[in-house]
């Protein structure tokens, strides 16, 4: 009996071992320990041994029992686990095919510029401010020191609206400060960015509708050494701080003394090269201390008060940073050149 | 403005290389434009004597010339030109020689002849006719000055030295001159300056027998200078005086003139000659042109002058435009016998203004419209009349004639040391400011100054502290930042809601763009906008560039279509694009523009169509908390398809319109295909805005769901039915989905089937059936008794 039950075992084992399919699994289960199954006929048959002999079949049939369900379990798993296994193979793909296209827009590279620049004269505490496009001329020019008769009021720089020329389109983003400075008292702390206007005619360096970013800044006791180390600042955080700026004298009607901002050569380091045009430097801004009668003005009293104010352009700014050789192509909005930025 | 360095040295030494000169005076303040060498391009040319010539034995046009070019043996140089004789002196390019334009000389063979050089012309060494009035034009330059054989021809022609070109500010006419360019230079390298008094010896006789000048205008002409030379002998000025003109930009002409511009470039005032012979009653009268009077200029145009130009006339007519040009009425010819010397000081404004008018910025116009030094007449006529001596052109006649018609007091300042070390935020010493100041020709009485009469720009402490400031060193001033109270920093909440704008946009796949704001009135016409539509009011330029920008844009739309249509010819494909930008409604006669903050969107291509477009409108309007934007029907809007358009309002108030393009209208821009655009006006936008959002608590009840088809006459608007079920569902009824809406079969002729998913949520209890069940039924009762749809089971 005991070798019967030995034989049954070994047997079951090797049937569940070699089962494929988890029906294969169901069918040995009947077959040895269902109702009608082997061990349960051995099991069964029970009252034919000895009093002696039934602990030890019944061990032996019990511990064959549990023997053969669990074999029965583990292989089930394995089946299973083989079955996920071969699913996931089967779902297989090419992750080299392309993503579905996300479609994302982009800033014109010119407003990427010129945010930026807002941002860095925010992290000095400047508010932005802003006017007019269309602006009386007073503001635009006479209160700016550029009296009647100026060169700069002329109808061929200038676009106005009205016969005597008292209605213009802003050429400069300076009037926004005479606004300011008429309607608040120092400190004075602003950044001016916008359109102007210019009577050019279009070509690569030229457009007659271009973008400015003014600063302004009076309080007491402002000098033209706070002028120099906020306008380092300026070009260490768009240039880097390796980036070295020279400050000429130079003449404008509405600052005194006056400069002319240049930094130095990025492609030569100031040897002189095609990009600067030989002279180690590339002019990037006009600045300097407000003039007293500007300020006077606008009711700020020059003795008491001082102030700074400088001048970019910001297409210049935005084709150095991005080589862009032509400023046509930042009006023409074409997709191939919107999308490189 | 050109100065000549050799001219420079007859006032200063400045001992410094070209680079280092320049680097200087563009860190004073005069700003280096460019640096040329006279002849740099010239190598190994030399004066050669003619030793022989004779004729090429295989040419019968061809000579063959022994020169002595100053080596110890003669040269052979075949040459093609006709006016070479024996004995002539002759430039000779010698066997590796350079020329203008990079023209190397080499020796070889002409037809079987050794030639060891060339022979030159004079536009082969880039000189020209009027350089050298004698020479040849189209011969070899037959050498008349004092010069030997091997002398370098760049030294005999005065090719050499160094011409540096200045960017003059306009506030500094008295750097327009070599005398004022040699104070600048001296200061900046800390050198002598000597600037001579010119001293005119005189031949007796005296100018009040030979003319008076009268001046009717002051404010036009506060000064009026004028000499008399007589016994003139005209002819070309000598080598050194032409080399100086021609170094300097202006073209040698004949003695009395290259004076008069020689003075100019020398002293930065402009001169005049006529030829007194043609100065009808013997006066001068300085006056207002009549209006439509005519003048013919030296340049040989007829001119027709206004009221506010100022002529020089004698008693019977105009002889010269004041401040621009002279008249061919009066002009030095060679046959001039005596000469009235004219240095006057004009109104910048009005030479400008003429100038301008007339389109003929000259010299002298260039000068005067900057505002000159009215006390800078008299040494200018002075050292032209002492030119005159020195190259024996005449004898000057005893006397001037001085008219001050304005008089100008000087300008007095005092020096204020502390003020300017607190603008410039330095510590420079006084004694530092009062050397400087001196040197630049302010006369200190004290502590208070008398500006020099050419510095009409200094007229206050600041205009001191710039002068100080570019000897002290921009350099020099010590970098700071400024201190004070902090101020309030940061974008205002309407600028940080239109860069946020701008973020979403581009989340939504929206390029942005950068149009002009001015267009043709056309612009108009081609986007269909009816004729008397309010739009059409613009702002005008009155001096345009082009008819295609003369206005000022009051719709943004014929941007966005350009660009469109740009995008479009490029064959770029997808392509959407935004600009958030000002139109101007133009307000009152000498107003102001409303300038109002225009939001634009357009696209075509791939994933375009008009629920695309409107869901971005949509998501943009959620992202800007704007709620409850209700979007109408538009069929009579110009410029957009009838039947696809859509007016967007909130709260009553219309923020904008969007819908696709008419085909018409694209095809105007020559787009075939469906493009859609949005227009927002984003201050209304902004200004509808709703607070800022409040934390609401998290349903704690599951909502229940409920789906609903209705059946529908097709022209039924959704918003409609969904207007009857948000009325009838009540508050329990959270959400209305809409999630299909289906015509065809089995769906009668003329219907619709729209099918909406609907939440349920009460924020006490579970809702079961029988809670929802009732509300279902209204709901379908009002469908059906408001709208006559009938639900589809």
């Amino acid at each position: 009996m005991k070798a019967t039950l030995e034989e049954i075992g070994r047997a079951s084992l090797e049937a569940i071992k070699n089962a494929a399919e988890a029906s294969e699994l169901e069918a040995l289960r009947v077959r040895y320990l269902g109702k009608k199954g082997e061990l349960t006929a051995v099991l069964k048959s029970m009252g034919s041994f000895t009093p002696e002999e039934r602990p030890v079949i019944g061990q032996l049939a019990n511990d064959i029992r549990m023997k053969i369900e669990s074999a029965i379990t583990d292989r089930a798993e394995e089946m299973k686990s083989a079955m996920m296994e071969n699913k996931l193979h089967s779902e297989t793909i090419d992750v080299t095919i392309p993503g579905v296209k996300v479609r994302v827009g982009r800033s014109h590279p010119l407003t990427a510029v010129l945010d930026e620049t807002i941002d860095i004269f925010i992290g000095m505490g400047f508010r932005v401010a802003e006017g007019p496009e269309i602006e009386y001329s007073d503001y635009n020019f006479t209160r700016l020191n550029t009296p009647v008769g100026h060169p700069a009021r002329d109808r061929q720089d200038t676009f106005y609206f009205t016969d005597d020329d008292s209605v213009c389109l802003r050429t400069q983003t300076s009037p926004v400060q005479i606004r300011v400075m008429e309607n608040s008292s120092p400190p004075i702390r602003i950044v001016s960015p916008g359109k102007v206007f210019r009577k050019d005619e279009v070509d690569a360096t030229h457009s007659p509708v271009f973008h400015q970013i003014e600063a302004l800044v009076v309080d007491k006791g402002i000098t033209m050494g706070d002028l120099k180390g906020t306008l380092n600042t300026l070009v260490h955080r768009l240039y880097g701080p390796d980036a070295s700026t020279r400050f000429r004298p130079h003449h404008f009607p509405f600052t005194e003394p006056s400069c002319e901002v240049d930094v130095q050569c990025f492609e030569c380091r100031g040897k002189g090269c095609r990009i600067c045009k030989g002279e180690g430097w590339i002019e990037l801004l006009g600045a300097g201390m407000v003039h007293p009668d500007v300020l006077a003005g606008c009711g700020i009293d020059p003795d008491i008060y001082s102030g700074f104010a400088f001048g970019v352009g910001v297409e210049r700014l935005t084709m150095r940073r991005f080589n862009i050789s032509d400023m046509r192509l930042l009006y023409e909005n074409d997709m191939r050149f919107l999308s490189q930025f | 403005m050109k100065l000549y360095r050799n001219w420079l040295d007859d006032f200063t030494s400045i001992n410094a290389d070209d680079k280092e000169y320049c680097d200087v005076m563009t860190m004073t303040g005069s700003k280096v434009e460019g640096c040329e060498v006279l002849g740099s391009e010239i190598s190994n040319v030399v004066v050669g004597r003619v030793i022989s010539i004779v004729r090429h034995e295989n040419s019968d046009h061809l000579w063959v010339c022994t020169v002595d070019a100053g080596q110890t043996q003669p040269v052979q140089i075949v040459t093609g030109a006709q006016n070479v004789r024996q004995g002539d002196l002759v430039p000779v390019a010698l066997h590796g020689a350079s020329l203008p334009g990079g023209i190397k000389i080499k020796k070889g063979n002409l037809r079987g002849v050794k030639s060891e050089g060339m022979l030159c012309s004079l536009s082969e060494l880039g000189l020209t006719l009027s350089d050298y009035p004698y020479a040849e034009e189209d011969g070899i330059f037959i050498l008349r000055e004092n010069c030997a054989p091997g002398d370098d021809i760049r030294k005999v022609t005065g090719l050499n030295g160094s011409v540096i070109e200045f960017e003059i500010t306009n506030n500094r006419p008295d750097c327009l001159s070599v005398r004022g360019l040699a104070r600048e230079s001296a200061i900046s390298f800390r050198a002598e300056l000597n600037l001579p008094e010119p001293k005119v010896k005189g031949s007796g006789d005296n100018i009040s027998s030979y003319l008076d000048v009268d001046i009717l205008d002051p404010v036009l002409c506060p000064r009026y200078t004028a000499r008399y030379v007589k016994n003139v002998k005209i002819g070309p000025s000598p080598l050194w005086l032409r080399t100086r003109l021609r170094a300097s930009g202006v073209r040698p002409i004949n003695n009395i003139v290259d004076i008069t511009n020689y003075v100019m470039l020398e002293y930065g005032q402009p001169m005049h000659s006529f030829d007194y012979s043609c100065i009808t009653g013997n006066r001068i009268i300085v006056r207002r042109a009549h209006e439509g009077e005519t003048m013919s200029t030296l340049d040989g145009s007829s001119r027709t002058l206004t009221r506010d130009m100022l002529v020089i006339a004698d008693e019977t007519k105009a002889i010269g435009l004041a401040g621009v040009m002279g008249a061919e009425n009066s002009e030095i010819t060679e046959t001039t016998k005596s000469v009235v010397f004219e240095s006057a000081n004009f109104n910048g404004v009005c030479i400008r203004k003429t100038a301008i008018a007339l389109g003929m910025r000259t010299d002298a116009s260039s000068r005067f419209e900057k505002g000159l030094d009215p006390l800078g007449t008299l040494p200018a006529v002075e050292r032209a009349c002492e030119l005159v001596e020195l190259l024996g052109a005449g004898e000057v006649v005893d006397g001037v004639i001085d008219v001050i018609a304005a008089d100008s007091a000087p300008v007095k300042l005092p020096l204020e040391p502390g003020r300017i070390n607190a603008l410039l935020g330095t510590n420079i010493d006084k004694a530092f400011m009062i050397d400087i100041l001196t040197k630049l020709g302010f006369i200190f009485d004290g502590d208070i100054m008398t500006v020099p009469s050419w510095r009409g720009d200094v007229k206050q402490c600041a205009d001191v502290a710039e002068e100080v400031a570019r000897f002290w060193g921009y350099d020099k001033i010590e970098p700071s930042l400024f201190k004070g109270v902090t101020a309030e920093g940061g974008l205002t909440p309407r600028q940080s809601a239109a860069r946020h704008a701008g973020e979403l946009l581009r989340g939504m796949g929206f390029y942005e763009m950068l149009t002009y704001s001015f267009m043709g009135q056309s612009s108009n016409d081609k986007v269909n906008m009816p004729a008397g539509h309010p739009l059409r009011r613009s702002a005008v330029i009155q001096n345009p560039l082009g008819e295609d920008s003369s206005v000022m844009r009051t719709t943004m739309l014929p941007s966005l279509l350009e660009t469109l249509g740009r995008n479009y010819s490029y064959r770029n494909r997808d392509v959407r694009v935004y600009e958030l930008a000002r139109v101007y409604i133009p307000g009152a006669e000498h107003e102001l523009a409303d300038e109002k903050n225009t939001l634009v969107l357009g696209c075509y291509g791939e994933g375009c169509g008009f629920y695309n477009l409107k869901g971005c409108v949509e998501a943009l309007l959620e992202s800007l908390r704007v709620k409850d934007a209700v979007f109408t029907a538009e069929k009579g809007a110009y410029a957009y398809h009838p039947g696809r358009c859509a007016k967007i309002a909130v709260n009553g108030t219309q923020i904008g319109i969007m819908g696709q393009i008419d085909p018409r209208v694209a095809d105007n821009y020559g787009i075939s295909q469906e493009i859609y655009a949005a227009e927002l006006d984003f201050d209304v936008m902004f200004a509808a805005r709703g607070p800022e959002p409040v934390y609401v608590p998290l349903p704690r009840f599951p909502s229940v769901l409920r789906d609903l088809s209705a059946v529908c006459d097709s022209d039924i608007p959704v918003s409609e039915l969904r207007g009857c079920i948000a009325a009838a569902g009540g508050s329990l009824l959270k959400h209305i989905g809409l999630f299909d809406v289906y015509t065809g079969s089995p769906i009668p002729e003329g219907s619709k089937s729209v099918s909406f998913s609907l939440e349920f949520r009460s924020d006490d209890s579970s809702l079961t059936d029988a809670d929802i069940s009732p509300i279902m039924t209204a709901i379908i009762d009002r469908l059906s008794s408001a709208l006559g749809a009938q639900i589809r089971r």
